[in-house]
């Protein structure tokens, strides 16, 4: 996408937002686009989601980040009407999902995981159809321009490529001009290229007032795109916060190792110069210069990540479960 | 990509977009004139929903229409061509209708077409609306292809009274639409939209083998038409009958008369039974899926 929109500056945080407009009784949370308190949902033994909180303020652009199984996909279809929650507390733009109707559905948009279908419609033809059912839709032939598939107005969605499909999906979850917008893994599948054409996309969707939920496992995506990031892991959140906090807070934190008495040893720290100097002086006291084995490990982004959702994490650090 | 950025004009409020909210019968006809333009578009499927009760008639007067083979009481023998047109039509009917829904649906209901619209504001009136407008459209076409292919190739002469059409009309809609509504029903019987066809196909062959289609009704064991006057198909087929046949006919079927009162009652049965039954059952979502 050759957009030269610039990435909107995301809203300040909640608690030092502009202040309020005169109003004689706030409702509570009303700055919330999506409150969730306490989700569970399981199926048959297994418990897909297990004590989920989760907050979405209007305007923001918050991620939902985890590993397949984690519970993403279901957290997001409860939100979105389509399956039935076993407890907890959940509104979506004020309402309840499970008795919200028409008007709501209105109001949101909802790009799934996976659709395979429409096939002998064309581009043009299955956006303007979906366009009808909304009271306020945008132009059709804006949307179909706007996710880049103008040249591909008139060929059939069954001719579509996967990306092409994939930006197909986007467009007909925001033609109702949806104040919420539901984004389930939307790049899974897509070309580096195609993923950053996608990124652009969202960034317009964004500077046009739209709030908007994602979910990915690409650490990449959820950076680019999010004012906050949640990590979902079993069923809960894991750890919550900025990107670039959650990826700072853990960045400091560094391991130490060395070899003392023939025994590898080593030690996890947030000021590992310090410590390297600290070694080095009592190794120069025991007459060495160099301190064997000597090295010094930050975890990357990746790394962090897979310690909090608890997978095959190689980095060495263990940081806490909030950041 | 494109320089184009979607519309920032604020988004409507709540009230206003209630307000706005377009109704369930436009919606229905926005979605009769997408599902017919789909199903044009389906080469293969409109080739087959057209050919198939032609080619049936073809078939069954060829072979059983020798010169000389006439089929009725003595004094009102008509051909069996003629005989058969009123089967060809009821099972042209149930296919249009029954069949094809049952199958369409559970394919789209299998690929996440049907969850796609679940995430919009359309109501699921409107969407059976659009499915049953669809149905009426091309089950209309499809019978008068076969009366014209009868009438001009096969020389069967049709009704030239106006009560016999009107029946013909009442009988037809009545069954195309308890058709259609059935087939919505049965979509969610298949679990996923490969075993569609053959979940749905057995239903329609059988019905069609015990209610008289392919087979004189009147010399059917007695069992067997008992169990068929339970299913709608007996009763459509009996009525095209009392269209296509001369009334003296009815003194060869089983009830000596053409029952239009039990006929009528039957069918409206299964039209509303089969609305409750398809509001109720009703599946946005796979059976897997959750």
């Amino acid at each position: 996408m050759s957009t030269t929109t610039p990435r909107p500056q995301p809203p300040a945080p909640a608690s030092t937002a502009a202040p309020a407009p005169l109003r004689t009784a706030p409702p509570p949370d009303a700055d919330a686009a999506v409150l969730v308190r306490g989700l569970r949902k399981h199926y048959g033994d297994r418990r897909a989601v297990d004590g989920l909180d989760l907050r979405v303020e209007r305007g923001l652009c918050v991620a939902v980040l985890g590993p397949n199984g984690a519970g993403k996909t279901t957290t997001v279809e409860v939100l979105e009407g389509y399956r039935r929650r076993d407890a907890g507390e959940v509104r979506v733009l004020g309402e309840d999902p499970q008795t919200a109707g028409r008007t709501w559905r209105s109001r949101i948009g909802v790009v799934l995981q996976t659709a395979n279908d429409l096939a002998e419609a064309t581009v043009a033809e299955t956006v303007a159809q979906v366009a009808r059912y909304y009271p306020d839709a945008r132009d059709p032939r804006e949307v179909v321009a706007a996710v880049g598939l103008q040249e591909k107005a008139r060929t059939r969605v069954r001719a579509l490529s996967g990306g092409q499909r994939r930006r197909l999906d986007v467009a007909l979850g925001v033609v109702g001009r949806p104040e919420l917008l539901f984004l389930d893994e939307p790049t899974t599948g897509f070309d580096p290229s195609a993923r950053h054409a996608f990124w652009d996309l969202v960034d317009d969707l964004r500077a046009s007032g739209t709030t908007i939920l994602l979910t990915t496992h690409y650490l990449q995506e959820a950076e680019r795109l999010a004012d906050r990031v949640v990590v979902v892991a079993a069923g809960r959140v894991v750890a919550e916060g900025a990107p670039a906090d959650l990826g700072g807070r853990a960045a400091r934190s560094a391991v130490v190792r060395w070899t003392e008495h023939g025994a590898p040893r080593e030690t996890v720290t947030d000021s590992p110069t310090r410590t390297v100097a600290e070694l080095a002086a009592r190794f120069a006291d025991l007459g060495h210069d160099e301190v064997p084995g000597l090295q010094v490990l930050r975890p990357t982004l990746e790394d962090v990540y897979l310690s909090l959702v608890g997978g095959a994490a190689p980095g060495p650090s263990e940081p806490e479960a909030r950041s | 990509m494109t320089t184009t950025t979607p519309t920032t004009r604020p988004a409507p409020t709540t009230a206003a977009r209630a307000a706005r909210l377009p109704s369930p019968l436009a919606l229905g006809l926005w979605r009769t004139q997408h599902e017919l333009r789909l199903f044009v578009r389906e080469r293969d499927a409109v080739v087959f929903v057209f050919a198939y009760p032609v080619v049936m008639l073809a078939i069954f007067a060829t072979v059983f229409g020798g010169p000389g083979e006439v089929y009725g009481p003595p004094g009102d023998e008509v051909p069996f061509s003629q005989y058969f047109l009123p089967g060809m039509v009821a099972t042209g009917v149930v296919l249009t209708s029954f069949q094809s829904l049952a199958m369409s649906i559970a394919v789209e209901r299998d690929e996440g077409g049907l969850k796609r619209l679940r995430g919009t504001p359309l109501p699921v009136s409107s969407y059976v609306l659009g499915k049953v407008g669809q149905v009426l459209v091309v089950s209309l076409a499809q019978t008068a292809l076969l009366l014209a292919v009868a009438a001009l190739v096969y020389d069967v002469p049709l009704p030239d009274d106006a009560g016999r059409w009107l029946t013909f009309a009442w009988v037809w809609a009545l069954g195309t639409a308890a058709g259609a509504v059935c087939g919505v029903a049965f979509s969610s019987v298949p679990r996923t939209g490969r075993s569609a066809q053959a979940v749905v196909t057995p239903v329609v062959l059988v019905l069609q083998f015990v209610s008289g289609v392919f087979f004189m009704f009147h010399v059917l064991p007695g069992w067997m038409q008992t169990v068929a006057s339970f299913f709608p198909l007996k009763w459509l087929a009996q009525g095209m009958r009392s269209v296509f046949l001369p009334d003296a006919a009815r003194a060869v079927e089983p009830s000596g008369s053409w029952q239009h009162g039990t006929t009528a009652l039957v069918l409206v049965a299964y039209l509303v039974v089969g609305l409750v039954v398809a509001a109720r059952t009703f599946r946005w979502r796979r059976h897997d899926d959750g």
